[in-house]
């Protein structure tokens, strides 16, 4: 297509003029896509998104004038007219010759809307990238045909990946300047591919153009009939968009604000995140884990039959349950987690570097709480992809975080929900947002909700015994003394009036355990379980003892993260091997001495002492009496 | 309803997720009302936004005494039809100075808008005010964020707006800074008119031709509203058939000759037509360039 000002700019459907009505009714019905384009400074970039508006009709007489005037005066492409100039806004940035910020541009064709974020390659902008990404459903990323992939196209592809974006475009740009030469494109493709394939993106599209003279971009170009298609604008027609594929997930509407107008009407306003919902659905409110139904979806337009993602609606509930702003509300069989403890991916934002420990107000969906940040795990070389140690993140870094937020939020991890999963960091000082992030997953599962609501709470139940629920955590080597010990605790405590439980290794292994052996993996799963019981024995109020080797010290602390903080006692029966293996009660170091036993703690299998124990008994310095009184003192005092 | 949402079904749905996150955080918050197409969009969103309920902020028109009559009527009509307070402010020093478009070019728009938008904000003490501002508008709106912050003296520093993600909107501020919120940020001039049509939204009758008494001046067509309008030396105004595409002060809003009587015919005009939208006003042209860029920085919308 040639480049010149006298070419047919206003070539409109015919059907406008012919028959608006049809035509209105027609485009009445076209969907949305949004998309943005990344590219190093040179690669052309504001040239193909000017390209575009140039092809779509978006542009008018009055701005082609100004255009031509411009390009002779500010221009790069000599008398020709210079496409970047459309797109150029901020006065700053014209003197410049660089685009500085995330501009949104706006075009049409016949099928569909499209909204372009047009995002900078400069180095020291990854975060406007990352900004234009998070409502993009497609990325096309541009190359220069004769300077090929550059790091800055792996840093571009790495992001639009990291933020999730399915759709990858390669546009190798500027195949005029190159002679439409088909091995450079191949060469490229391969380069392209073998990068892409190491960072995760399993497919993409790679399309040869020219910005500047306009190929490939509405229609295939016969100055490359080696490329079978599809063209640029054809490509961004077809593919699927985002708010499709949410509809197909589980429903999930974050309650923006309650909709309350008189005594009669309680409605929860908000974007429908997830899913679809109808009348008569069985949903879950959640933190609170209550259950309820849809009663109606209320728009100005009259009720709704059903309400799909994306749309933004008035729900009410068939029942009076409490439902404030930050609640979600989601589907009764599938609902999502809520935690307090997560991994995340952090882009950070700011000037001011990152501070682990400091408290930032954390926005996802529609709660805001606060959350402190711990030293990352890693920072992400964008350049290399490499895993670096770092103490902080500076502007533009990328890094794996703990965090940790001072209330439980609802949330899925990123990969699955982006409303659920996306956040904003805020500084609490200067209210500037400081970070975009992902999370990953919760680190503390057991914190999750409570799925049943009951009516009475784990408080309500300790006082009725009157007394603090609390798990005491024996351990130590077989013949060590635990259950001796662990059996006088709760005879002690019964005497005076304390509802308690002993879990007994043995028994345990009788019963709910007797599926597992004695191998690692059945050691950890028998730890985890034995916490799941007790867990919900100090639910029920009791004060519940435990003696089992428990050799592992991970999963004596993955016990301990299942329970309130202080509940939690960890008792070390301290005794020597030596002195254990001589006493030798049931005769079992004998066996394993032998080899008839396997995976013997002590013998064959490591024990990992605690370091610090809430309370550690020395069983060559006092009886098993004494040590009983000194537990029981240290519980109830 | 089907899987998929149109585009206008998407550009609402954002609009009004936009409108309600403002309710999280505003104190007082307050919808500027121009009576244009725009603001005509943008009334209707806020009333599905929080229908049954009406929309929980008043409605604030800076006036310059110098619209058109219609735009008033429609004005007070939508205002009794949301349910909504309207606060009409006029800028006491523009008035008693006499200041007007014929007599004053540039101040006039500077005095009654950029200053009396100012002073009204100031004076109820609005915290936060939507605005029907699009990015496709202009190309130094193209950058500008659904949530612009302005410091306490109304001033906007492209440099410190904040990072927007995703759909989440950080409304955080300090005392004395306000945010202007733009929520059809993202709708171009045709999905303004497809709406209209879709929803069938009132607006002002002078989108419509009709004959109206025009006179020619500065390669614009004016309409003669009201008799304040000075008539040069040999000049008559003339009947002509004429609609428009923006809607301002009457004697700084150029007319286009046009039969477009219905919706569908000024769609199918917009759509043929070769120029934009904001060439019929003045106020772009003053300074150049980046004249749009430099009166956001000034405090104007």
């Amino acid at each position: 297509m040639p480049n010149t000002p006298d070419l047919p700019i206003y070539v409109t459907d015919a059907l406008i003029a012919e028959d608006i009505d049809a035509y209105l009714a027609q485009h009445q019905q076209k969907s949305l896509l949004r998309f943005i384009t990344c590219g190093s400074v040179d690669d052309g970039k504001s040239t193909l998104i000017g390209r575009l508006l140039y092809d779509s009709k978006m542009i008018f007489e009055d701005q082609l004038a100004a255009l031509e005037a411009d390009s002779k005066r500010v221009g790069t492409q000599g008398q020709e007219i210079d496409f970047a100039l459309l797109v150029d806004g901020l006065a700053a940035e014209r003197e410049q010759g660089i685009t500085i910020d995330v501009a949104y541009r706006f075009f049409t064709t016949e099928k569909r809307k499209f909204i372009v974020a047009d995002t900078p390659g400069h180095e020291q902008y990854t975060r406007n990238m990352v900004t234009g990404a998070s409502t993009a459903d497609l990325a096309v990323i541009l190359i220069d045909a004769r300077k090929g992939v550059l790091t800055q196209t792996r840093r571009h592809s790495f992001l639009a990946h990291l933020i999730g974006i399915k759709h990858i475009v390669l546009a190798v740009n500027k195949m005029d300047l190159v002679g439409y030469d088909k091995t450079v494109f191949e060469r490229i493709l391969l380069s392209y591919r073998a990068f892409a394939s190491e960072i995760g993106i399993t497919h993409f599209t790679a399309i040869p153009i020219s910005g500047f003279k306009g190929d490939n971009i509405t229609a295939l170009s016969d100055n490359m009939p080696w490329f079978k298609g599809p063209a640029l604008i054809e490509h961004l027609e077809g593919v699927e968009v985002a708010a499709q594929r949410d509809v197909s997930s589980n429903f999930r509407l974050p309650v923006q604000w309650v909709n309350r107008p008189n005594l009669d009407f309680r409605g929860f306003s908000g974007q429908v995140a997830g899913g679809s919902v109808k009348p008569g659905d069985a949903v879950r409110v959640l933190p609170s884990g209550k259950t309820t139904t849809i009663d109606r979806i209320v728009t100005l337009d009259g009720d709704l039959d059903e309400a799909v993602a994306g749309q933004s609606v008035t729900l009410t509930l068939s029942d009076e349950v409490d439902c404030s702003r930050g609640d979600v509300i989601a589907a009764a069989d599938a609902p999502p987690e809520a935690a307090d403890q997560f991994e995340a991916t952090l882009v950070w934002m700011a000037d001011e570097a990152m501070i682990a420990g400091r408290a930032y107000w954390l926005k996802l969906a529609t709660q805001t709480v606060s959350a402190t940040i711990q030293q990352p795990k890693y920072e992400i070389n964008v350049n290399t992809l490499d895993h670096l140690a770092a103490k902080t993140l500076e502007l533009n870094g990328i890094g794996v975080v703990e965090l940790s937020t001072d209330k439980p939020i609802v949330f899925e991890g990123y990969a699955d929900n982006r409303t659920l999963g996306g956040f904003i960091l805020i500084d609490k000082l200067t209210n500037a947002t400081v970070a975009a992030g992902m999370l990953h997953f919760s680190l503390r599962r057991a914190q999750n909700v409570h799925w049943q609501a009951s009516d009475i709470s784990r408080d309500m139940r300790a006082n009725l015994k009157n007394q603090r629920p609390a798990l005491l955590w024996f351990t130590g080597l077989s013949g060590s003394g635990k259950s001796t010990i662990a059996n006088l605790v709760e005879k002690k405590l019964h005497r005076m009036n304390r509802h308690s439980f002993l879990l007994d290794g043995d028994n345990v292994r009788h019963g709910l355990n007797r599926d597992l052996g004695f191998t690692e993996a059945d050691r950890i799963e028998n730890i985890r379980r034995v916490g799941e019981v007790a867990k919900l024995m100090t639910d029920a109020g009791l004060i519940v003892i435990t003696a089992f080797i428990s050799p592992f010290r991970v999963e004596r602390d993955m016990v301990r993260s299942m329970l309130p903080e202080g509940e939690f006692i960890e008792v070390f029966i301290d005794t020597p091997l030596a002195e254990a293996e001589r006493r030798d009660v049931k005769g079992l170091y004998k066996k394993a001495r032998a080899g008839q036993l396997k995976n013997f703690t002590g013998i064959d299998s490591p024990y990992e002492a605690p370091e610090t124990p809430e309370i550690r008994i020395d069983t060559t310095a006092m009886s098993p009496e004494e040590a009983a009184d000194l537990i029981v003192d240290r519980l109830l005092g | 309803m089907t899987d998929t949402l149109t585009h206008l079904d998407r550009l609402e749905a954002e609009s009004i997720h936009i409108m309600r996150e403002v309710m999280a955080d505003a104190v007082k918050p307050v919808m500027l009302y121009s009576v244009g197409k725009d603001s005509a969009v943008m009334l209707h969103l806020a009333r599905k936004a929080f229908y049954p309920s009406p929309p929980p902020f008043p409605l604030l028109h800076v006036d310059t005494t110098w619209k058109f009559r219609a735009m008033y009527e429609l004005r007070d009509r939508m205002a009794a039809e949301s349910g909504m307070e309207l606060i009409v402010y006029q800028n006491p020093e523009a008035k008693e100075r006499g200041i007007n478009p014929f007599d004053h070019g540039p101040l006039h728009t500077d005095m009654w808008k950029t200053e009396g938008l100012k002073q009204a904000l100031d004076l109820h003490g609005f915290d936060v005010a939507f605005g029907g501002a699009r990015r496709d508008e202009e190309k130094s709106r193209a950058k500008e964020r659904i949530f612009s912050f302005r410091t306490a003296s109304h001033g906007w520093d492209p440099k410190k707006q904040r990072p927007e993600l995703w759909n989440l909107y950080n409304a955080k501020k300090a005392k004395g800074e306000s945010i202007r919120v733009f929520p059809i940020s993202n709708w171009t001039e045709l999905d303004i008119w497809q709406y209209i049509a879709r929803e069938n939204i009132p607006i002002v009758p002078l989108y419509f031709a009709a004959p109206r008494p025009t006179v020619e001046r500065d390669g614009l067509l004016l309409m003669v509203d009201d008799d304040r309008f000075p008539l040069l030396p040999g000049e008559t105004p003339v009947e002509r058939s004429v609609r428009f595409r923006t809607l301002g002060c009457y004697p700084l809003t150029g007319a286009v000759e046009s039969e477009a009587k219905t919706l569908s015919e000024v769609i199918q005009e917009m759509l043929l037509t070769t120029t934009s939208e904001r060439q019929g006003r003045i106020i772009d042209k003053d300074g150049g360039d980046a004249s749009m860029e430099k009166k956001k920085q000034e405090g104007y919308f």
